[in-house]
């Protein structure tokens, strides 16, 4: 990747999309993802939701950073580098991951695919090359960032299996969950893997930057029959919310740049404990976290609904109306689809254990007033919203 | 001849000085200042040397100060404006540059554009100094303990310092050793690979000191440097509207304001001491002038040799006071420009020419600049930290005119054979010839430079060997040990008599912590009502 | 393949190995050393040289310090044959006058003055109370800072007794003063001398990539003169090692020369036994590394078994070695200006003043030699006549600074470096070089390839103050066990650090013995 020295003119870089979707902007209302210029919301957030939980929607995955592991240890060193058993993960498959530091203190997490028997790819939402380069000492492996040099697409949604099949992306019907298949997209070659933040139907496309408008236009060609929004940061927070998918540096810090003592947070603490197999050979943070699973949980990352329809924002949790202070909500949002408050708060364990009952107390307003209330939080295990379809193969509908 | 009584009298109009006094006049204290030269400030002026231009000639930009002190002293109010600075790079020898930008995005990009992986590191090393930024300041507005003491308030002391250490974990504890024990260069490469970026990271490291990057103890001089805010932008630095002798105007103004009186051209030649009790100074001028206490803002090698007694001191404090360790390692240059010079490697709209300039790109051109200084030579390629204020405050030149400051490391007290004018002069010229490798038309421009060896600063402003801390910031001479152990509290050998210079903890730097700490502790001794400010809670 | 099983087995057989190898086996554990090359005594070892390899003395410490006496006691070394040797003075030499002689409690000769002559006593007491002070530290395992575990609350207690009361309040002021700064400025405080100020300093740096204006000279100081608290230094007998093996076999340890381990077996984070290079496997109950804490970690475990970031930090140790071994067979005595031949048995320095040896440090910085380097010079075979041929003798010479890492590499300019080093030494000792029969020089680079310590560094890593106490070879392995489960580190890597001394070992094998440490 060159960096021209004129780099300072322009802060924020444009993804290969970036001229495709500035024209969809309907409100020019930009976030900024690794120093790039995304949408935040393009038309509403209703309509963006709703494209991804009834129809399709599209969003710019290109600012993820995505690093290429490659070479004869290339196994071994993700192997050592992850908390999760990976004796599973073959060629063609993607699996969620998560890694630590010696601690044992998550420093992010990510999807990892394997493309070939010696060659990976690693997504994150941080920058990992430091960390990568440190974990690869001892391996025989090349790893480098390709974050600019793939653009990537989200297509998201119940119709985005029809959309791409429509779009021309031939041989999809049998791509199952966490699968990852070479296609074409007309003469453009593509690769397309069953993933995705929205806990709908889903897939990511990957492309080389000189093909990225030709895929869009193909994708945005398909409008005639389908109904197909670009989507922002802000309807993607709501799905993935939905999804109860947690975000590191949102949800709880990343351990590499927590300042404060106890500010980091273990996979066991933000509920990514089934990511975790401490007898699966030696791993960056085994003995730490093995010497955490012997001890009583302390805290937990947990999807509580909460009560009443209220906007909570940001909250502290109580062990009653007026009780114990024992935690705070990280995220929130309100669920058109499910009809209620979602939220997932770090809880600090009583005993070993989640407190019986849980309330927030949050502020809200009213005509630039600000009220106080309280009300009650249902803990959840299972994500909020799994839809069926989500899973099928082939998809509903093929 | 016996003039007139104070309750106190400060000797020096250094910015310490003047903030111990106006603390001091704030609590209602009938409070002199007194100055050596016709300008107050010490080394915290701006000067007008060649007609028309300010220069800062002394200590140029304005980040250490701390928030709760301008606050508190109300200093907005008097006259001070501090904008931040919003850049820093090193030109490399290849025609290219290194830039630290102010906007994050364009910092991490130049960041890239020289060593993808460094970014990265950037990351983790950005967090790791904010962790000792945090734990150090926390320190900086208190007294420090007394290791050979029991009495209730040291042992007190000590528990809050074990309790700020022990916020930390215990691998962060033992990094925080490192790192304060640590080399600058040794430091940084636990982090960065890239040359240029190594050394222009570790260029804050040897600002004032009489060590190298290599030298271990630097990588805390790092802290000093970046542990300054302005606007809560940790690591930012700022310059003073109309230079440096804004900050200590207004402390000036406010301690007028306060009541206080301020007399130039008024040289202490002794500290009268009577019944090992402090009772006022006599002048040069053989003027005697009576005080309940005396402080000295003056360096403590020289207030205890030069404006003491012998007789008065302890001989076991007279010997502490001859090994402090005051290295001058610095020279300083100022000038006059007919206009802005251009830097050929730099893109004509960069804004890096607003911040400091560095024309020193590898550690080995750095360590080898210390080399020459040990030798007692000037560096024949120094590291010159140099800055064009002009660009954004006209008050420090005519319409269309420069002035740029250049900060030399490093430069010896002493050369062989001493410094005679035509030394300094050659000095200069090999700063000069430096930054004109790097911008054609720079030699062109000079109307006027002024040009200052440590000569010159122990000459004119007073501060022993030119050193610009009053003792250097090693780990030998920090907290407890500043400026000794056994005297780290402000207090001098006889009752009455006070330290306020940046001798003393927390250090050198346009801070004022050195001041307003001395002011709470005369203040406690005089049962008085402490009018200085406690530190801004971190959390 | 073997099915031998011992309770532990000790990599290398150098001193510290042999220490520990010898305490194991007096707490009954069944011990095997395992020591790579066919000779024991590591860095202590003898070393031949010449054509006809006609020439020996000791490989790379060619002086001793006596032992501590509890380690005497505890190992039985006088009743196997350990003897501390006839000490020797510090004779530093000039070109054109009389030396300066340094013993422990006073100095003489040469150009000294009466002030320098005076004070030396009193400055030497002072700093040996000071390394007496850090004694608590040096002779257990560094306490840990947080969690600390059982005895670490004494140390603490001991050492802050030691430093309050034991030295008094204005000694302690001044310890606290000078414990973190460099030699060079305590020693132009009190002394005028250069010669006696190089001497001194000298003392400081030698071993360290250091010279005596690096802050952190003191400490490393205070260490060395914490190993020199039984006596002055002495002329290497090679009884030491001897008796430490014959203490070590008389308790059931095995020795075995040339048996390379080729790495520590470690399953499920805990060591198992060893790999040995001819592919036979050992079990062991533990593994404890007498070898540099760099190759145990990085080459014998492999950083795939270990946390990213620790071994990211165990590369991050420093300990580029910069001292080289000048060996040279002499047709007879050399003759140095102004000393006669008797002094020749002392210890002769080359180091006219503190500035020159910073100079000399200067271009190790920047991976060349020193143009003037620093010489310590000892002639083995005046004490024992029987390591040179008849008639001849063998000079060792410790030179610094010759960098690890030469610009231009070592092979390409190995014989320059002779070259130049012998026309240094013949401006001391005119006709020096005629008198040469044979000679070998031993850089650092040849220092790791024959005595495995990584980057040849004398002690295994710099004994700067970040890499001392607690910190030593670095945190999360200070405490003579390591992230490895079952893995213990006992060389001169170790707290206290380098030095004959045999303390990394001793220390150790306490640290193994404690109650339940070996689970």
């Amino acid at each position: 990747m060159k960096i021209d020295s004129s780099h300072f003119r322009q802060p924020l870089a444009h993804t290969p999309f970036y001229e495709a979707y500035a024209s969809l902007s309907k409100t020019e209302n930009w976030a900024t993802w690794n120093g790039y210029k995304v949408p935040r919301i393009v038309d509403t957030l209703s309509v963006e939701y709703f494209a991804v939980r009834s129809g399709c929607s599209v969003m710019d995955l290109t600012p993820m950073e995505k690093y290429r592991i490659e070479g004869p240890d290339a196994r071994a060193c993700v192997d050592r580098l992850v908390t999760r058993d990976l004796s599973k993960l073959r060629p063609g498959r993607v699996t969620y991951v998560v890694w630590c530091n010696d601690d044992g203190k998550v420093i992010d997490d990510g999807t990892l695919f394997q493309f070939d028997e010696h060659r990976y790819r690693l997504c994150s939402q941080h920058h990992q090359l430091d960390w990568l380069l440190m974990s690869a000492d001892g391996f025989d492996v090349e790893i480098a960032v390709e974050t600019h040099d793939v653009a990537a697409l989200a297509v998201q949604g119940p119709t985005s299996y029809s959309v791409l099949g429509k779009a021309g992306i031939a041989g999809l019907e049998d791509l199952e969950p966490f699968g990852i298949r070479e296609l074409t997209c007309g003469s453009v070659p593509v690769v397309v893997s069953r993933t995705g933040y929205s806990g709908d139907l889903g897939y990511e496309l990957w492309v080389d930057p000189e093909h990225a408008i030709a895929l869009w236009d193909a994708i945005f060609a398909v409008r005639d029959s389908y109904d197909i929004h670009l989507i922002g940061l802000d309807a993607l927070e709501m799905v993935r919310i939905e999804a109860g998918f947690i975000m590191p540096g949102f949800d709880f810090n990343c351990a590499e740049t927590t300042i404060r003592d106890g500010y980091d947070r273990s996979p066991y603490e933000v509920g990514l404990g089934w990511a975790v197999h401490l007898d699966k050979g030696h791993f960056t943070g085994r003995r730490a976290l093995t010497a955490e699973k012997a001890r009583p949980a302390t805290r937990r990352l947990t999807k509580i609904v909460v009560d009443g329809n209220k906007p909570v924002g940001e909250a502290f949790i109580y062990t009653g109306r007026n009780g114990k202070q024992v935690g705070e909500i990280k995220c929130t949002t309100w669920s058109p689809i499910l009809k209620a408050n979602l939220a997932i708060a770090d809880i600090d364990y009583i005993g070993g254990k989640l407190p019986d009952a849980l309330w927030a107390r949050f502020d809200y307003q009213r005509e630039l007033k600000w009220r106080t209330a309280w009300a009650e939080c249902h803990p959840q295990t299972k994500p909020f919203y799994t839809p069926e379809h989500r899973s099928k193969t082939p998809p509903a509908g093929a | 001849m016996t003039g007139k009584s104070y309750d106190a009298i400060v000797i020096g109009a250094g910015h310490n000085g003047l903030t111990n006094a106006a603390f001091l006049a704030r609590a209602g204290l009938r409070t002199l200042v007194l100055e050596k030269n016709h300008y107050t400030g010490g080394a915290t002026v701006s000067r007008e040397l060649h007609e028309g231009w300010k220069y800062s000639n002394c200590s140029y930009v304005c980040s250490l100060f701390r928030p709760e002190i301008y606050n508190a002293l109300d200093l907005g109010r008097h006259g001070l404006k501090v904008i931040p600075l919003t850049a820093s790079m090193t030109f490399k020898q290849d025609g290219d540059y290194f830039g630290s930008y102010h906007d994050p995005h364009a910092r991490r990009r130049e960041l890239m554009r020289h060593n993808l992986r460094d970014a990265d590191a950037a990351v983790r090393f950005d967090a790791d100094v904010m962790r000792w930024c945090r734990l150090i300041r926390g320190f900086l507005l208190r007294t420090p303990p007394d290791p050979g003491s029991f009495r209730p308030r040291d042992a007190f002391e000590f528990a809050y310092l074990l309790k700020k250490f022990y916020e930390l974990s215990e691998n962060q504890l033992y990094e925080f050793i490192r790192f304060f024990t640590m080399s600058i260069a040794e430091y940084l490469e636990n982090y960065f690979e890239d040359e240029t970026i190594l050394a222009h990271y570790s260029g804050g490291s040897i600002i004032g000191t009489g060590l190298g990057v290599y030298s271990p103890g630097t990588a805390y001089v790092l802290l000093h440097h970046a542990m300054g805010d302005v606007d809560g932008n940790i690591g930012a630095w700022g310059f003073a509207r109309g230079g440096m002798g804004a900050v200590s105007g207004a402390i000036a103004s406010a301690f007028q304001a306060h009541g206080g009186e301020l007399r130039n051209d008024a040289e202490v030649a002794r500290i009268l001491v009577s019944g090992n009790k402090a009772v006022g100074v006599r002048l040069t001028s053989g003027e005697e002038l009576m005080a309940r206490i005396v402080v000295s803002n003056l360096d403590a090698r020289r207030t205890f040799t030069k404006i003491m007694d012998a007789n008065d001191v302890p001989p076991s404090l007279l010997e502490r006071a001859r090994q402090f360790k005051i290295r001058g390692s610095s020279g300083k240059l100022n000038i006059a420009l007919d206009g802005m010079p251009t830097f050929p490697a730099l893109p004509d709209d960069s804004p890096l020419t607003l911040g400091h300039m560095h024309f020193t790109d590898t550690l080995e051109r750095l360590e080898r600049a210390y080399d020459d200084w040990k030798d007692d030579r000037w560096s024949a390629d120094p590291y010159a930290d140099t800055l064009i204020p002009s660009q954004y405050d006209p008050t420090l030149a005519p319409p269309g005119k420069h002035m740029m400051t250049v900060f030399v490391q490093y430069c010896p007290v002493e050369p062989d054979g001493g410094w005679t004018d035509e030394k300094r002069d050659r000095f200069g010229r090999t700063v000069i010839d430096q930054i004109a490798d790097y911008s054609p038309d720079f030699k062109d421009l000079i109307l006027h430079a002024e040009i200052r060896t440590p000569r010159e600063l122990e000459d004119e402003v007073g501060l022993t060997e030119g050193n610009i801390f009053q003792g250097e910031l090693t780990f030998d001479q920090l907290l407890f040990n500043r400026p000794f152990p056994g005297y780290a509290q402000y207090r001098g050998p006889v009752k009455g008599m006070y330290m306020c210079g940046s001798s003393t903890h927390p250090g050198g730097g346009v801070m004022g912590a050195p001041g307003t700490n001395a002011a709470r502790e005369i203040l406690r001794d005089l049962r008085r009502p402490d009018t200085t400010p406690e530190a801004f809670s971190d959390d | 393949m073997t099915t031998d099983r011992y309770d532990a087995v000790v990599i290398g057989a150098g001193h510290n190995g042999l220490v520990c190898a010898g305490y194991l086996a007096n707490a009954g554990m069944r011990v095997l050393v395992c020591e790579a090359s066919p000779a024991i005594g590591g860095m202590a070892a003898e070393r031949r040289f010449g054509d006809g390899k006609q020439y020996s003395l000791p490989a790379l410490a060619h002086l001793q310090f006596p032992v501590a006496t509890t380690l005497r006691e505890d190992l039985k070394l006088d009743s196997f044959g350990y003897s501390a040797g006839d000490p020797v003075e510090t004779v530093t030499l000039a070109r054109d006058s009389e030396p300066v002689i340094l013993g422990a409690e006073n100095v003489r000769g040469g150009t000294l003055g009466d002030a320098d002559i005076a004070a030396y006593p009193d400055f030497s007491k002072r700093y040996r109370e000071f390394a007496a002070a850090l004694a608590p530290l040096f002779e257990t395992k560094p306490p840990r800072l947080r969690n600390p575990a059982g005895g670490d609350r004494s140390t603490f207690m001991r050492l802050g007794w030691k430093v309050r009361f034991g030295l008094g309040r204005e000694n302690m002021y001044e310890f606290l003063r000078v414990a973190a700064i460099n030699v060079y400025d305590v020693l132009n405080e009190v002394f005028d001398d250069e010669r006696l100020k190089a001497a001194i300093a000298f003392d400081a740096v030698i071993g360290n990539a250091m010279g005596p204006r690096t802050p952190g000279t003191v400490l490393a100081w205070l260490q060395r003169l914490h190993s020199e608290r039984h006596g002055p230094p002495a002329l290497s007998n090679g009884t030491l090692v001897a008796a430490l093996a014959r203490s070590a076999e008389t308790a059931g340890a095995v020795i075995r020369p040339g048996c390379e381990i080729e790495r520590i077996v470690v399953e499920n984070g805990r060591a198992t036994g060893v790999a040995l290079a001819g592919g036979e496997t050992l079990e062991a109950g533990i593994v404890v590394s007498g070898i540099d804490p760099r190759a145990t970690f990085l080459r014998l475990v492999g950083a795939p078994q270990l946390d990213a970031m620790f071994a990211n930090r165990v590369r991050q140790i420093r300990g580029a070695g910069v001292v080289g071994k000048l060996h040279l067979g002499l047709e007879g005595l050399p003759e140095f200006s102004g000393i006669d031949a008797s002094q020749l048995r002392d210890r002769l320095l080359i180091a006219p003043s503190m500035r020159h040896i910073e100079r000399a440090f200067n271009a190790s910085k920047y991976g060349e030699c020193s143009e003037h380097p620093v010489f310590e010079i000892t002639v083995p075979s005046l004490a024992d006549p029987s390591l040179a041929p008849e008639g001849r003798h063998v000079m060792s010479v410790n030179v610094a600074y010759l960098p690890f890492g030469l610009k231009g590499g070592w092979a390409e300019n190995r014989s320059a470096v002779v070259r130049h080093l012998l026309a240094e030494l013949e401006s001391y000792a005119p006709g020096i070089a005629s008198q040469v029969t044979d000679h070998e020089l031993l850089s650092p680079a040849d220092i790791e390839r024959d005595y495995g310590a990584v980057e040849g560094h004398w002690h295994h890593g710099e004994l700067s103050i970040h890499q001392s106490l607690m910190l030593r070879p670095l945190y999360g392995a200070a405490q003579y066990d390591t992230p490895v489960e079952r893995l213990y580190l006992c060389s001169a890597g170790c707290h206290p650090g380098g030095g004959v001394t045999g303390l990394p070992g001793r220390n150790a094998a306490k640290r193994i013995l404690e109650p339940g440490a070996v689970s």
